[in-house]
């Protein structure tokens, strides 16, 4: 019988029974005691019953997708390891792509499942409190799925072994860890334009999608599974990330503002951050899928730009930083790369110079700048290995003060020049890489005033001690083993000789 | 090229992570500790909270325990996500059967008036508080210190909001929409509920992670479960139905998986230091005091003059289970 | 109008999903990538539960799309019988 009266109501409603339907106003205890963060940032809501619950999935059914997806994810990964897969993948060069991979996001998805948790406690309102505990749960699940996926990657191949370490650590690192601790460190609003919005909805599909296809088209099983199958969570945060979006702009006019400016700022930040998977796809891919150019145009430009279109009935304009990344879609993985090659003395991978065959790709997919400005480098850095002069960069970069690159990008209207912005504050000098990291600095000075930049900690003798092998001592980067070339380096001979092993009788 | 590699024999490097070596030597890790250890951020924290500024974003000093490795709040099932909603789906599974095979029989609707009063009017009105249960969890995981014991209470918190949607399930089963109304009044209003509201209440703006774990996992569930599943579960099969015994499956389950992880932590976090044994123990001490009252309360109107025996039951339970754990 | 679009693992499982979004969305378009299979189509796509239903011969709830799916892109509108993702521009 009553299954029939469960079965009447609408997956609308039954949902509305599972959850928000749990939620009382507390009296013996204030409302805005038990909830004491969702109110300082200053966004207003009137009606937390206007929550639209962007998917409905009771905990039955999550329970029982998520562990189908779970069996058959270990069930290919298991496979994939006792069949010593990874002999399988193109080139071992490939392995260090997924080395800057597994090195950065665990721990990262870690610190967006404890947010989660914060935002799923924080929130008044019992749907989007129920949307948030369940993302912070897939969240630990992308965390784990990860380790164990380069856990048999880390038994074979250097440079993966402390990532639990160096995160905190590693120069590079800094750039990814600031982002999440910077969204940590804001309210639970914030949080949600950050994480939720500009990342999970603008910005993850170009990590995940034309990224873990690409570890398909390179034979790695694996990471391709977990990739895809973590991905298939974030269809589900995106949807959570734009429903808060519009939750807050339809709730009160004076959001406006405040909403505007958080994604004008966690969309730059998350595009920088992503400057690292655009060199993994143009450089690191030994067989590409397409070029980050191209899944900056489709995953950016169209879908990003389908949506803030849409966004426009509220009052939300694209961000101004959108123009200067569209100009830097053409440049920003062959600096990056560049710039892992000079200071790969440093780095917990190995690098290369693209093949000439991998130089004329890139020629064909960047037309526009490719020839002109970062081919010729490449031809003479070749050169320079050839004559046994080694093109290394031994002086340290300055770091910009809120996204921790070096200063090695370009001004948007010159491509020959580096972009440097100072700003004097409280009779200090702090530097950006960018006008738009200039002005998030300058909305909350008082914020990144505090951040730890490594360069500068270097030199203050916070890294270990005076010098570059106390550096590597302290962050536990075993040189002449973690770090500089491909060519010549354990990864590569021992790939040689385990795939010789395999495919004769020696 | 598919080349078969399996017949190969190759030397790996190293048999686990730098960090998991240092723990348990360098041999193969499980997955359990892979996604475990160490996965929290310690040190080199780029910027202080906007929403508690004098501390970091991870911090020790949320609670007044110490300890010297939070990692020792080790989960005795070694629960990774994996494993866990695994469980979970199974247990689910074999609940649904139990819940469908209640219905099919005629369960619901031969039900006596007596136990129809108390799924109505005691389990039902529970699913609040397993909401509350939820959030005080959900809050362990958000501020709590090291990956063990936030991870586990995450999970804990999903299984208080499955265990919520299972008892508004069985509610809409006997009644539709209107028995989830009443029950939810009850809860606002009825006299009985008032020092369990007040309890759960009161437990929302307790900031010491550690001291809200012991008064909810520890305290509160260890007197509310075993009146539930056991005693108001006893009455109602006495009264002549198998219902509840069935639809609550789930719960009974996981009570019995649950409760001695939640024993663990507490064992190891007394058994750490005298410090966090005094600690615990005055926690125990004040909890216990308004958690006693609020479940008399709740019993008085079920049990009659056999309240205090059932009362004292599970408070001897109780302490037996204090007694296990050192305290 | 803007592209609404949404991708699959490309399983056999996912298969009837994608034909079944072909069949009912006229002007959709199947997009293969190593992997995985991406579906665009312009402002609006449904999926009917009845649809993929025909294709597999059996009960179809429609959140087991949450196995095979990777991202999508658009508002989405779900009920029991549909899942839509739509812009609104």
């Amino acid at each position: 019988m009553d299954m029939k009266v469960d079965k009447k109501l609408s997956l609308k409603d039954r949902y509305r029974h599972q959850t928000r339907g749990l939620g009382w106003e507390t009296t013996y205890q204030p409302m805005d005691k038990v909830f004491p963060y969702d109110k300082y940032e200053g966004i207003k809501i009137h009606d937390w019953d206007q929550w639209e619950d962007p998917f409905r999935l009771t905990m039955d059914a999550y329970w029982k997708y998520q562990a189908e997806k779970e069996r058959k994810l270990y069930a290919v990964l298991d496979a994939f390891n006792q069949s010593h897969g990874h002999l399988n993948v193109t080139d071992a060069r490939y392995i260090n792509a997924i080395k800057i991979f597994f090195s950065a996001f665990p721990m990262l998805e870690y610190t967006a499942h404890r947010g989660f948790s914060m935002a799923g406690r924080q929130f008044r309102g019992v749907g989007t409190r129920v949307a948030c505990q369940l993302q912070s749960l897939d969240e630990i699940r992308h965390a784990q799925t990860q380790i164990h996926t380069a856990s048999n990657y880390n038994k074979y191949y250097n440079g993966m072994h402390a990532f639990t370490h160096q995160l905190e650590r590693m120069w590079y690192m800094s750039v990814p860890k600031s982002f999440f601790d910077d969204a940590i460190t804001g309210g639970p609003f914030e949080w949600m334009v950050a994480i939720g919005f500009s990342f999970e909805y603008v910005l993850t599909n170009l990590v995940f999608v034309p990224f873990m296809s690409g570890a398909a088209y390179n034979g790695d099983l694996g990471t391709m599974t977990f990739g895809f199958s973590a991905q298939s969570d974030e269809a589900r945060h995106m949807t959570l990330g734009l429903e808060c979006i519009k939750f807050m702009l339809e709730q009160d006019p004076d959001n406006l503002p405040i909403v505007q400016a958080w994604i004008d700022k966690w969309t730059w930040r998350g595009t920088r951050v992503l400057a690292l998977v655009a060199a993994m796809m143009d450089y690191m891919l030994p067989k590409r899928v397409m070029s980050w150019k191209e899944a900056w145009e489709i995953y950016f430009e169209q879908n990003g730009g389908a949506l803030f279109k849409d966004l426009e009935r509220y009052g939300i304009k694209v961000p101004d930083c959108v123009a200067q990344a569209t100009v830097e879609k053409e440049h920003i993985s062959h600096q990056l790369w560049a710039a892992m090659y000079q200071w790969n003395f440093g780095t917990a991978f190995h690098t290369w110079i693209p093949s000439p065959e991998e130089l004329d790709w890139l020629s064909a997919k960047y037309p526009n700048s490719f020839d002109k400005y970062y081919r010729p480098r490449w031809e003479l850095w070749a050169q320079m290995e050839k004559e046994g002069k080694r093109h290394l960069n031994t002086g340290l970069a300055q770091l910009c003060q809120v996204c921790q690159y070096p200063m090695i990008f370009t001004e948007p209207d010159d491509p020959g020049k580096l972009c440097h912005r100072e700003v004097d504050y409280k009779q200090e000098k702090y530097h950006f890489c960018s006008d738009h990291c200039q002005h998030i600095f300058e909305r909350e000075p008082e914020k990144y005033v505090q951040a730890w930049l490594p360069m500068p900690q270097f030199y203050q003798g916070n890294c270990g001690g005076g010098g570059v092998e106390e550096f590597f001592k302290w962050v536990h980067l075993v040189p002449g083993q973690d770090n500089m070339d491909f060519e010549g380096s354990q990864d590569q001979q021992n790939f040689a000789r385990w795939k010789g092993m395999a495919t004769s009788n020696q | 090229m598919q080349i078969d590699l399996q017949t190969i024999d190759i030397k790996p490097l190293r048999q686990t992570f730098d960090h998991l070596a240092r723990r348990f030597g360098d041999k193969p890790a499980s997955r359990y500790q892979e996604g475990t250890y160490d996965i929290q951020q310690t040190s080199i924290f780029h910027y202080r909270p906007t929403w508690e500024p004098d501390r970091e974003i991870f911090d020790e000093r949320r609670t007044a325990i110490r300890m010297k490795d939070w990692y020792d709040f080790k989960d005795p099932r070694q629960f990774y996500y994996g494993t866990y909603t695994i469980t979970r789906a199974k247990q689910q599974e074999s609940a649904d059967s139990a819940f469908a095979f209640a219905l099919d029989a005629g369960l619901a609707d031969e039900l006596p008036a007596a136990v129809k009063k108390l799924v109505m009017e005691v389990l039902l009105p529970m699913r609040h508080m397993e909401w509350g249960a939820n959030m005080n969890n959900t809050f362990i995981s958000a501020y709590g210190y090291g990956t063990a014991i936030e991870a586990a209470c995450m999970y804990a918190a999903m299984d208080r909001l499955g265990i919520a949607q299972q008892l508004t399930r069985i509610g809409m089963a006997i009644d539709g929409e209107v028995a989830l109304d009443a029950a939810k009044e009850l809860w606002l209003s009825a006299p009985a509920w008032q020092g369990l509201r007040r309890y759960v209440e009161d437990s929302f703006v307790v900031h010491d992670w550690f001291e809200l774990f012991i008064a909810q996992n520890l305290v509160l569930d260890s007197l509310l479960y075993p009146f539930l599943y056991l005693h108001v579960e006893k009455r109602a099969s006495r009264e002549g139905s198998a219902l509840p015994g069935l639809v609550t499956k789930f719960m009974k389950d996981w009570e019995a998986e649950t409760g001695r992880w939640v024993d663990a932590v507490v064992k190891t976090a007394v058994a750490e230091s005298a410090h966090n044994k005094a600690l615990i123990a005055s926690w125990v001490k004040t909890y216990s005091a308004s958690a006693d009252a609020a479940l008399e309360a709740l019993a008085q109107p079920i049990f009659g003059a056999d309240t205090a025996a059932v009362v004292d039951s599970i408070r001897s339970d109780f302490q037996v289970r204090l007694q296990k754990v050192g305290l | 109008m803007s592209t609404v679009f949404i991708a699959f693992q490309a399983t056999p499982d996912a298969r009837p999903i994608v034909e079944a979004i072909l069949a009912d969305n006229p002007g959709s378009v199947a997009v293969e990538n190593p992997g995985m299979v991406k579906v665009n189509a312009e402002g609006r796509l449904t999926i009917h539960r009845s649809s993929v239903e025909e294709r597999i011969g059996r009960a179809f709830d429609l959140q087991e799309l949450h196995l095979h799916l990777i991202t999508i892109s658009g508002h989405l509108d779900e009920d029991d019988d549909q899942f839509t993702l739509a812009w609104r521009n």
